[in-house]
């Protein structure tokens, strides 16, 4: 499954949200990847989701495969409409 | 005894950050660069035996982070969002599988094959525009070194378990580390970065343990276990001492002691030198927590509230409400004695990480203090709001560092008058006679003082950096540090051309740098006229006793000779020699020792 996420936050993704990234991941058996401008990382990876290097606008594609990757595409849309939590 | 004689004495000498003299053994505290062993693995059992040694490691490093963060105190707790990231850096394949994959394809031992990866990344990183994001390579480096730590056998504590009275010694310290310092039994720290005025070692002062920093490669010359004497004042550091030295600092150490305690018991009396001149003496103070602490040492007011605690400790940006309540408990607690905020200063040697600020070739001639206030002005307007606010609550002056020129005070001016105006319209009270003051410490500011004194109420001179702009040395560099003279010539005119045009002027002025917290410098500043001064409270007690056994018509005359000296060593030569007159004592107890 796929889908298109925006980084809307003000900090982009920086190593606490990148954090959050992961730590949802590990709730989850499907596998996540994070796509940039054909840079494709391993979202179960904080360091490589921080060198995908997103500011606060970036447009990233997540593609989600496994058992339980509808559920987790939910959360992982909230996390990043919900700005990771962070003041905007 | 005899393992003192086997030993040879070394000296060295750094940035003396906080008084007193500290003798004991030294803990290295292992924040240093761990070692590499570069091997290659010649059989199976040896690469099976690496791989087995590299997961060890990273299993111990995760329990200690556990650990670490289940122990951190209140006042850091914050932080805890840090060791967080730190256990997912320590899980990510970017770091552990490619250990590994290293270890078994290039057979080479667990350590150079971490250390690969760790370049690899570094190389990635490297090439992240995001300056923020680039330098979480940090990070990584920590997470790094603490593997590299456990592989080599040796564990790495945290500073809070150390329960023996020991003498920290470290590469350098993080804010977090200082604070655990404070709830150690250590009885000084010294490290090999930081200057006088960077954060951890402003922080350190607050300790009240002698701290020495900028020793640059100490940590790699001591030994755990080493006999180490830290004098504070002096910021000299002696290993393994022969016996006459160890015999001569302890006596100076329960001299200094008793002597510090009888001029503490005398230090509420004020400060009017030998022929009845009264001068103010005020504290600089870094959180509001220290307004209680330095009761002890009376000072009449606070002199400069530096405000980027609040800025650097949190990972957010405070909020105008937290600022207004920081400040108003403070103005509070002071009143009816006046207190001086200093708005944000911020950039050089103090980054927040919430301002993503660029990475700058010379960050002291950059983006910092009011340039970057003017800059991001609404970070300024919530902060100069909060302060305005807190003014109902006391006598508040406000100080803007670096300034520059009158175009600066245009501005701030053009902001006061907005926030006022919102706030009168709000009708939000607040005091409409506050004091509005600039710190002098950018050389321009020295030349423009007759012009700059027609649009502010006081004067505050800043010598930290009004020396290093005057002199064009950068304090932080070791190679030219020794240039770094309060006692030049150029300086001491400065100060005193500034003073006589605030006089002129009819407008107050103080001086704040850490000059004059220096027993030597008080009869110089005397001399040339000032009145007011702000130091470190600990300072207080021996820099009034020093005003008090001074006479001012005699420091006036003294400093008139002074301006014909030509170097800073003869003027250094001339005071330490009036001062052996005025106060022998100091001299007797290793105060001047140098």
């Amino acid at each position: 499954m796929q889908i298109n996420l925006t980084v809307t936050n003000k900090l982009g993704l920086h190593a606490r949200a990148a954090g959050k990234i992961v730590e949802l991941g590990k709730q989850y058996q499907s596998k996540l990847t994070l796509k940039k401008n054909n840079i494709e990382v391993d979202g179960s990876s904080i360091l490589s989701i921080l060198t995908l290097s997103c500011p606060k606008g970036t447009k990233i594609q997540a593609t989600i495969t496994g058992e339980d990757s509808p559920e987790m595409i939910e959360k992982l849309k909230d996390l990043f409409s919900n700005k990771f939590g962070e003041p905007s | 005894m005899t393992k003192r004689q086997n030993k040879n004495q070394l000296k060295l000498t750094g940035i003396a950050v906080s008084s007193g003299i500290a003798i004991g053994k030294v803990r290295v505290i292992e924040r240093t660069k761990a070692r590499i062993t570069y091997q290659y693995l010649i059989n199976n059992d040896q690469i099976k035996q690496n791989v087995q040694r590299f997961k060890d490691a990273l299993n111990t490093t995760e329990n200690q982070l556990i650990t670490l963060k289940n122990h951190m105190p209140d006042i850091i707790k914050e932080h805890g969002f840090i060791i967080d990231s730190h256990l997912m850096i320590l899980k990510d394949s970017m770091l552990t599988e490619s250990t590994i994959n290293r270890i078994l394809d290039e057979k080479i031992g667990a350590e150079w094959a971490l250390k690969q990866s760790l370049e690899e990344i570094r190389q990635i990183f490297n090439q992240i525009e995001d300056e923020y994001i680039s330098s979480r390579i940090n990070d990584v480096e920590n997470v790094t070194e603490r593997i590299l730590w456990n592989l080599s056998g040796e564990t790495q504590e945290s500073l809070t378990n150390i329960k023996d009275p020991v003498i920290i010694a470290a590469h350098d310290l993080s804010p977090a580390d200082t604070t655990e310092i404070n709830i150690s039994k250590a009885i000084a720290f010294i490290t090999d970065m930081g200057g006088r005025t960077s954060h951890s070692a402003i922080m350190a002062q607050s300790l009240q343990i002698p701290v020495v920093v900028g020793l640059e490669s100490a940590t790699k010359q001591l030994k755990d276990g080493d006999l180490l004497i830290v004098n504070g004042n002096t910021g000299e550091i002696i290993v393994n001492p022969d016996n006459n030295t160890f015999i001569y600092y302890q006596e100076k150490k329960k001299e200094q002691e008793e002597y510090k305690s009888t001029i503490t018991k005398s230090s509420h009396l004020p400060a009017i030198t030998l022929d009845g001149h009264k001068i103010t003496v005020r504290a600089n103070i870094e959180f509001k927590e220290e307004v209680v602490a330095i009761r002890n040492f009376t000072p009449e007011g606070i002199g400069l509230y530096r405000t980027e605690y609040l800025y650097l400790w949190n990972n957010k940006l405070p909020s105008e409400e937290e600022l207004f309540e920081d400040y108003r408990k403070v103005t509070e607690t002071i009143s009816p004695a006046i207190i001086n905020i200093r708005t944000l200063d911020l950039g050089a040697d103090k980054i927040s990480s919430n301002l993503r600020m660029p990475k700058e070739k010379n960050p002291a001639l950059g983006l910092r203090a009011i340039r970057l206030c003017l800059k991001e002005q609404q970070i300024f307007k919530n902060q100069l709001r909060a302060i305005i606010r807190a003014s109902n609550y006391g006598r508040l002056q406000i100080i803007f560092p670096m300034i520059s020129g009158i175009q600066e005070i245009l501005d701030i001016k053009d902001i006061i008058t907005q926030i006022t105006e919102e706030l009168t319209s709000k009708k939000i009270t607040f005091d409409s006679n506050i004091k509005y003051g600039i710190m002098i410490e950018v050389p321009s500011a020295v030349i423009m003082a007759e012009d700059l004194a027609k649009h502010v109420d006081f004067f505050s001179i800043g010598t930290n950096d009004l020396i290093q702009y005057a002199l064009a040395i950068d304090r932080e560099n070791k190679n030219v540090a020794y240039m770094y003279q309060p006692f030049h010539p150029a300086i001491l005119r400065m100060i005193h051309h500034v003073v006589k045009v605030a006089k002129d002027a009819r407008i107050g002025v103080s001086l704040c740098g850490e000059m004059c917290g220096d027993p030597l410098c008080i009869p110089i500043l005397l001399g040339l006229g000032l009145k007011e001064f702000s130091m470190h409270a600990m300072a207080i007690p021996l820099i009034k006793k020093i005003i008090r056994s001074t006479s001012l018509k005699e420091a006036t005359t003294d400093f008139d000779n002074i301006l014909k000296l030509d170097t800073a060593k003869e003027i250094r030569l001339y005071i330490l020699n009036r001062m052996k007159h005025l106060l022998p004592e100091l001299q007797e107890k290793g105060y001047l020792d140098h």
